[in-house]
């Protein structure tokens, strides 16, 4: 696959890949993966969009404690997965909590994934002191294990929507480069890159034209992958307690909130549980199907 | 090689005074708050806390002080915790023990797991069995360890009653309560790797030296052991190596979960109580296992692939 894309595009990639990957989505519909993928992460857009129709009750209001799934409530709406024990509807607040995940998580890895091919790019591509400093400024971000970072960064800054957007693209960047700049290490060695280089083309165009399609396969299933570490990391700072400041409804607080009340009510956690991985594995089988896919023509 | 090797140490101490300077302007400086406000609470009246920071040596410059804290650091002089009102040193070290007997079991069982299963599917692609390792290993990677401590208490502890709910160990050391929390960590890190590994058998398995090799008549056997193998394992490594970071990371989620007595639950614990003497042993522990960790896995992967050995 590698062999045919080279030769054959050497200027109109972009084109190319956009295509491709457009394709590849009407194309899904061949891997049942990639379908049951495309499924759940459109299931959770939809309900994200439709919150207000959706949710019978509003996700903070105090209602009727320790409801078992399937109780009426006084208004004569019901609730269908029970309440938490503050009398607050479990379903309203799972679907009012996807709006919050779906905002931030796609908003911190598209910010990361700019940062980390750019520098990827350049480190790779440009060696020597460029890749140094990049090297080195990567290193010290990554040498700090994520969640460490997050929590010292969290509970110095304090937690909010837009800072933990910031502490993912900080955290997150440096990794995409060290892919980046891995697969560039090895693709600038290749004829075409050697062929662009005799033909005159500058290094921007040769790194975002020649190098950057050809390393799009890894990249396209890590960008895939990464969105669902995304929702894992904002789902793990809630449910430590770091996340978004309650009463708003946060998958991961949810689960922090009523653990301790497991044993006696084990639907309140374990209801936020399925939301959260039922929408990482649509993002992460989504991901499967179109590499899948991506790579069979 | 010898160069290569005293270059990467040199650049291990250079990481490590750099993170240590971070850690000390985010958790000491006035940059992100008063530490005197953090340490004393809201409610503390000015002139206690112009005391505590006189005590503290908090009105010295902020050079001075990096110097003398990373100066006591380096003598293992690690100050003393606010809330456990001892030295930290005796603090962490039984935590630390703790979580490295997790992390030795978590790594005894995922890495040959992972390993195996990623070059099993990497072998043939697209055949059934790659397809259904697969699916499953992205099934168990999108379960967050804190969902996954929650299914498999549900099955394991409520449902099934085998094993203890939580690991805190009141009692002595007891195996039972560590296979959850391994358990745990071990299921959302192997799919992750046998991908990897995956992708670069798969990779590998497509190259040219690959099909002369089964073209000239070698036994499929050898062909994968003694050529693909060789080539496909590099990346791995790197990715295990890295996984020590990941790993850091999961303990904190799966030792609050359940109450194990590690290092992770006490750096979440420091944080959250402010203890700060606590929290920046912690960190700075944190950064020394993974950088030592990445050195190696730099060191190694430059070993192990002659490519960039010799360029």
């Amino acid at each position: 696959m590698t062999t045919q894309s080279t030769t054959e595009m050497p200027s109109a990639s972009y084109v190319a890949v956009i295509l491709r990957v457009i394709k590849s989505f009407g194309l899904l519909r061949e891997s049942w993966v990639g379908m049951i993928g495309a499924f759940l992460v459109l299931f959770w857009v939809l309900v994200a969009l439709f919150a207000p129709l959706i949710a019978q009750f509003d996700p903070n209001a105090n209602i009727l404690p320790f409801a078992k799934p399937g109780t009426m409530a006084a208004s004569g709406h019901t609730f269908w997965l029970g309440t938490d024990h503050m009398g607050r509807d479990l379903l309203s607040r799972i679907v009012w909590g996807s709006r919050t995940v779906l905002t931030y998580a796609p908003l911190a890895t598209l910010c990361a994934y700019t940062v980390g091919i750019l520098m990827g790019l350049q480190a790779g591509y440009r060696g020597g002191l460029v890749d140094d400093i990049l090297s080195r400024i990567s290193d010290i971000i990554l040498s700090f294990p994520v969640l460490v970072l997050y929590i010292i960064v969290i509970a110095t800054i304090g937690a909010s929507g837009i800072n933990i957007v910031i502490a993912i693209t900080f955290a997150s960047s440096p990794g995409i480069m060290r892919i980046v700049r891995g697969l560039t290490l090895d693709l600038r060695n290749r004829d075409y890159v050697a062929a662009a280089q005799t033909r005159g083309e500058s290094a921007w165009r040769i790194m975002l034209f020649e190098i950057l399609p050809n390393a799009r396969g890894p990249l396209i299933v890590d960008a895939c992958l990464r969105l669902g570490y995304v929702i894992i990391t904002i789902g793990v700072l809630g449910f430590l307690g770091l996340g978004l400041p309650p009463p708003d409804p946060d998958w991961g607080g949810m689960v922090n909130e009523t653990r301790q009340m497991a044993m006696a009510f084990p639907y309140m956690t374990l209801f936020p549980c399925i939301a959260i991985s039922s929408l990482i594995l649509g993002f992460n089988l989504l991901a499967d199907g179109l590499r899948e896919i991506s790579l069979r023509d | 090689m010898v160069l290569l090797l005293l270059k990467r140490i040199g650049f291990m101490l250079f990481t490590m005074i750099a993170v240590s300077i971070i850690l000390f302007m985010l958790l000491e400086t006035g940059l992100t708050g008063d530490p005197a406000t953090r340490v004393l609470g809201n409610f503390a009246s000015d002139a206690q806390k112009e005391l505590w920071r006189n005590q503290q040596g908090y009105n010295q410059p902020v050079v001075v002080r990096y110097a003398k804290w990373l100066g006591n650091f380096a003598t293992g002089n690690l100050g003393n915790s606010i809330r456990y009102k001892g030295p930290v040193k005796e603090v962490l070290l039984p935590r630390l023990w703790n979580t490295a007997i997790l992390g030795f079991w978590t790594f005894a069982i995922m890495i040959p797991l992972s390993l195996i299963l990623g070059v099993l599917s990497g072998m043939k692609e697209g055949s059934l069995l790659d397809r259904s390792i697969s699916v499953f290993g992205i099934l168990t990677t999108s379960v967050p360890e804190f969902a996954s401590s929650v299914f498999f208490s549900a099955l394991f502890v409520f449902g099934l009653k085998w094993l203890p709910g939580t690991s805190a160990m009141s009692g002595g050391f007891e195996f039972k309560q560590l296979i959850l929390p391994a358990m745990v960590l071990v299921v959302y890190d192997f799919g992750y790797v046998a991908r990897m590994t995956r992708a670069s058998m798969a990779e590998v398995m497509t190259s040219q030296y690959i099909r002369s090799a089964v073209l000239k008549g070698l036994p499929y056997r050898q062909v994968i052991i003694r050529h693909a193998l060789r080539n496909a394992l590099i990346a791995p490594f790197t990715v295990i190596m890295l996984q020590i970071n990941w790993l850091l990371s999961g303990v904190i989620v799966v030792e609050f979960f359940f109450a194990y007595k590690g290092f992770g639950a006490l750096l979440l614990e420091a944080s959250l109580n402010n203890d700060i003497a606590l929290l920046e042993a912690c960190a700075m522990v944190a950064v020394v296992v993974a950088v030592g960790s990445q050195t190696l896995a730099d060191i190694g992967y430059t070993f192990l692939n002659p490519r960039i050995r010799f360029s």
